[in-house]
């Protein structure tokens, strides 16, 4: 059968006969590396039109309708014109920190790629401590963001990086504290594991409501922490005009944007992979018939509709909540969110060990 | 004061918010002054879009001059034509056929809910959710049809003459508005749950932006910023135009004060608003739509007066003649410019966000502050 670990099988046993074992690791590198770009271009492309499309359904528009058929090379259209922009260096600004600020945001969304399990064993890297660099590495967001307003000596830009950094610190706890709750019940950190975990019923149903509590706090701090609408406070259009990216024209502004869309896909993914099982189908009990009918549909097909459909979520809230202000946002994850998903995880740790799930 | 450039000597930081910034809608500069995320002082720069409107109209007739007014609260231009047109009237003692007074309150309340809509959208947007404008802009751009089938423009309409109005409504203009009373009333219910029943957006407004009704009297504040506060200001009910003491409406008013008592003086003026159209749609007399008044009209020596209620507040002309056929003077009492008066002592010592949360519900329309 046709499937992504098919195929990486083949290409890693053809490239074993051929070359020794150096060059077929320097090789497989290079094949991941450019997988991973055009994985990030088409997120890109895709999440734009998604977001103009889901926009336009929400606001009784067309959306995008005029470039390719029904709009869908209109992101196509939108990516040229960002390369031809003239990509402007503010006279005050710290012009090496400045242009290094939308790499450090491309390159941190490229790491957070590498533990995320595509499809049944098709994964860049599987660690043992994947739960653990995820939440490690995502937090490295915040300094590009830093970077950038601090460099483009505007005060607007300023504005927006203090804000975005008390508010990624802040949510960053409540988003890992929900993430914990799984591995207390899996007792693994490795993101595999947790998907095998999940043959018979996902987290989401197995956990009841505590599982489900940690759910929407981690869905409403992962918003929260790639600066998305209720909590776009870093960007705040009417406010700061574009908070941190300002200053930012033409593919260095493409790039933060493209890490933003990206950074939606993968915390959606993490999401996905620990709430609703990864790849795995949608089982019922004993239902034998319903179950093979479920298997039957590709693992990548599962993998990316649970994702997608936890992005549309996001783009949900965007289009339909105006933004919190900044003490709003301090006080509703340290005076709410954070001790109900404290005393959540408890719940969660009493109920693994009493075994009080499926 | 200034001890480097943007700094004061107490080290708070000094920035520009305009005359191009996406919350000032329009090209208002703000001068403001924040420690961090606090504000401690506004002052607000006009002059960006003056256009002499006033200096303009006294080389204007006095047929002519009324249409230039429609360039100033451009939201609400049929109530700006309204005014002039009443002032007139006033001097050369017109008597306007009943059938055109139906007609004009017909309009300036179409036009106060397709005002009230816009701003209902860009409140919103000032606050991050982008969605209420587009279903805002549904329901105004069904007056804009029907302002556009009778009056033959979707915005400065220019539909008000001294003793009348330019020509009779079109056939379909009751059925219109029918069908546009019924479209709104299907969709009021949306509003309130998409923003005025939201968590969010309550604890934005609630308790921010605090106007005293003695603040609000002592910086002349009028129409729904006033009344937020608890004052009663509506010109339709106090100086009655028109024939608007025969009509069934009520002033709202609310006591609160804050940001979230001025949003809702609108909303419910909103239906205010259509009750006074629901009263009038079925007894548009018949009749002339128009007076018969001279070719070229001549204001006698004196001072005239007029007062209206715009979607904004209170809305004045003021006219002195010399008995010729051109204004000597003309002053224009715009309720835009009253009302931003306020906002320094409003946003005094809270956050940046909640500056641009009242200059939304001040409902500021540029044009109109700076004539």
């Amino acid at each position: 059968m046709l499937s992504f670990s098919n195929i990486s099988k083949s290409i890693d046993s053809g490239l074993r006969a051929t070359f020794d074992a150096t060059w077929t690791m320097v090789i497989e590198m290079v094949i991941a590396g450019v997988c991973v770009i055009s994985l990030f271009a088409i997120l890109g492309l895709v999440l734009v039109l998604m977001e103009r499309k889901v926009s336009a359904w929400m606001q009784i528009r067309l959306g995008p309708n005029r470039v390719g058929p029904k709009g869908m090379l209109q992101s196509l259209a939108d990516t040229v014109k960002l390369l031809v922009k003239e990509g402007m260096t503010p006279d005050g600004a710290d012009k090496f920190l400045f242009n290094l600020a939308p790499f450090i945001a491309i390159i941190v969304a490229m790491l957070l790629m590498a533990p995320i399990a595509f499809a049944k064993d098709f994964q860049l890297w599987d660690m043992n401590i994947g739960v653990l660099y995820v939440s490690a590495v995502s937090s490295l967001m915040v300094i590009s963001i830093l970077m950038a307003g601090w460099a483009s000596n505007n005060k607007y830009s300023l504005m927006g990086a203090m804000r975005s950094g008390a508010q990624i610190v802040s949510y960053e706890l409540s988003a890992g504290l929900s993430i914990l709750s799984i591995v207390v019940l899996t007792g693994s950190l490795n993101l595999n594991d947790i998907i095998l975990s999940q043959a018979n019923g996902w987290w989401i149903f197995k956990g009841h409501i505590p599982v489900m509590i940690a759910f929407i706090i981690f869905i409403i701090a992962v918003t929260a922490e790639t600066n998305r609408a209720p909590f776009d406070l870093a960007e705040a259009e009417s406010e700061l005009t574009a908070g941190f990216h300002t200053e930012y024209s033409g593919m260095k502004f493409a790039l933060f944007f493209l890490a933003e869309y990206v950074n939606v896909f993968i915390v959606c993914a993490i999401g996905a992979t620990l709430f609703f099982g990864g790849w795995m189908p949608f089982h019922i009990g004993h239902w034998e018939g319903f179950n093979q009918v479920m298997d039957f549909i590709p693992s990548s097909v599962w993998f990316f509709g649970k994702t997608f459909f936890l992005i549309f979520l996001i783009m949900w809230f965007r289009w339909t909540f105006p933004r919190l202000r900044i003490d709003q946002l301090l006080n509703l994850e340290w005076k709410y969110l954070l001790p109900i998903s404290m005393f959540n995880l408890l719940l969660v740790t009493a109920m693994a060990i009493l075994g009080w799930y499926f | 004061m200034v001890e480097e450039i943007g700094r004061t000597t107490e080290g708070d930081v000094i920035i520009n918010v305009g005359p191009q910034h996406p919350a000032t809608h329009g090209v208002l500069h703000l001068l403001i002054t924040i420690n961090g995320e606090t504000i401690k002082k506004v002052e607000p720069h006009l002059g960006f879009i003056h256009r002499s409107i006033e200096k303009m109209c006294e080389s204007l007739s006095y047929r002519q001059f009324i249409y230039v007014t429609s360039r100033m609260d451009y939201l609400s231009s049929h109530i700006n034509n309204h005014a002039c047109a009443l002032c007139l009237e006033k001097g050369l003692q017109i008597e306007v056929p009943s059938r055109a007074q139906v007609i004009r309150v017909l309009m300036d309340e179409l036009t106060r809910i397709a005002s009230h809509e816009l701003w209902w959208g860009a409140m919103a947007m000032d606050l991050g959710a982008f969605t209420p404008f587009f279903h805002a802009f549904r329901e105004r751009e069904t007056i804009n049809d029907i302002m556009e089938e009778t009056c033959g423009a979707r915005l400065t309409m220019n539909y008000i003459v001294p003793g009348g109005v330019m020509q009779d409504i079109h056939p379909n203009f009751q059925q219109r508005v029918k069908d546009f009373i019924s479209l709104y009333k299907s969709k009021v219910g949306e509003y309130d749950e998409l923003v005025t029943g939201n968590i969010i957006f309550q604890n934005r407004m609630k308790g921010v932006g605090y106007l005293s009704a003695e603040d609000a009297i002592s910086f002349g504040c009028t129409g729904p910023t006033a009344r937020g506060s608890g004052v009663t200001c509506d010109i339709r009910k106090l100086y009655p135009y028109e024939i608007y003491e025969q009509l069934q409406f009520d002033e709202i008013l609310e006591t609160a004060g804050d940001s979230f008592a001025r949003y809702m003086v609108r909303v419910r003026e909103m239906n205010q608003s259509i009750r006074i159209i629901e009263q009038l749609i079925d007894n548009i007399p018949e009749g002339d739509f128009q007076a018969k008044t001279k070719a070229v009209l001549k204001l006698p020596k004196g001072e005239f007066y007029q007062r209206v209620e715009t979607a904004r507040g209170e809305f004045g002309v003021y006219i002195v003649s010399e008995g010729g056929t051109t204004p000597y003077r003309i002053k224009f009492r715009s309720p835009g410019f009253s009302n931003l008066s306020a906002l320094d002592h409003m946003a005094r010592g809270s956050k940046l966000g909640d500056l641009v949360a009242m200059m939304g519900t001040l409902d500021l329309v540029i044009p109109d502050i700076d004539r």
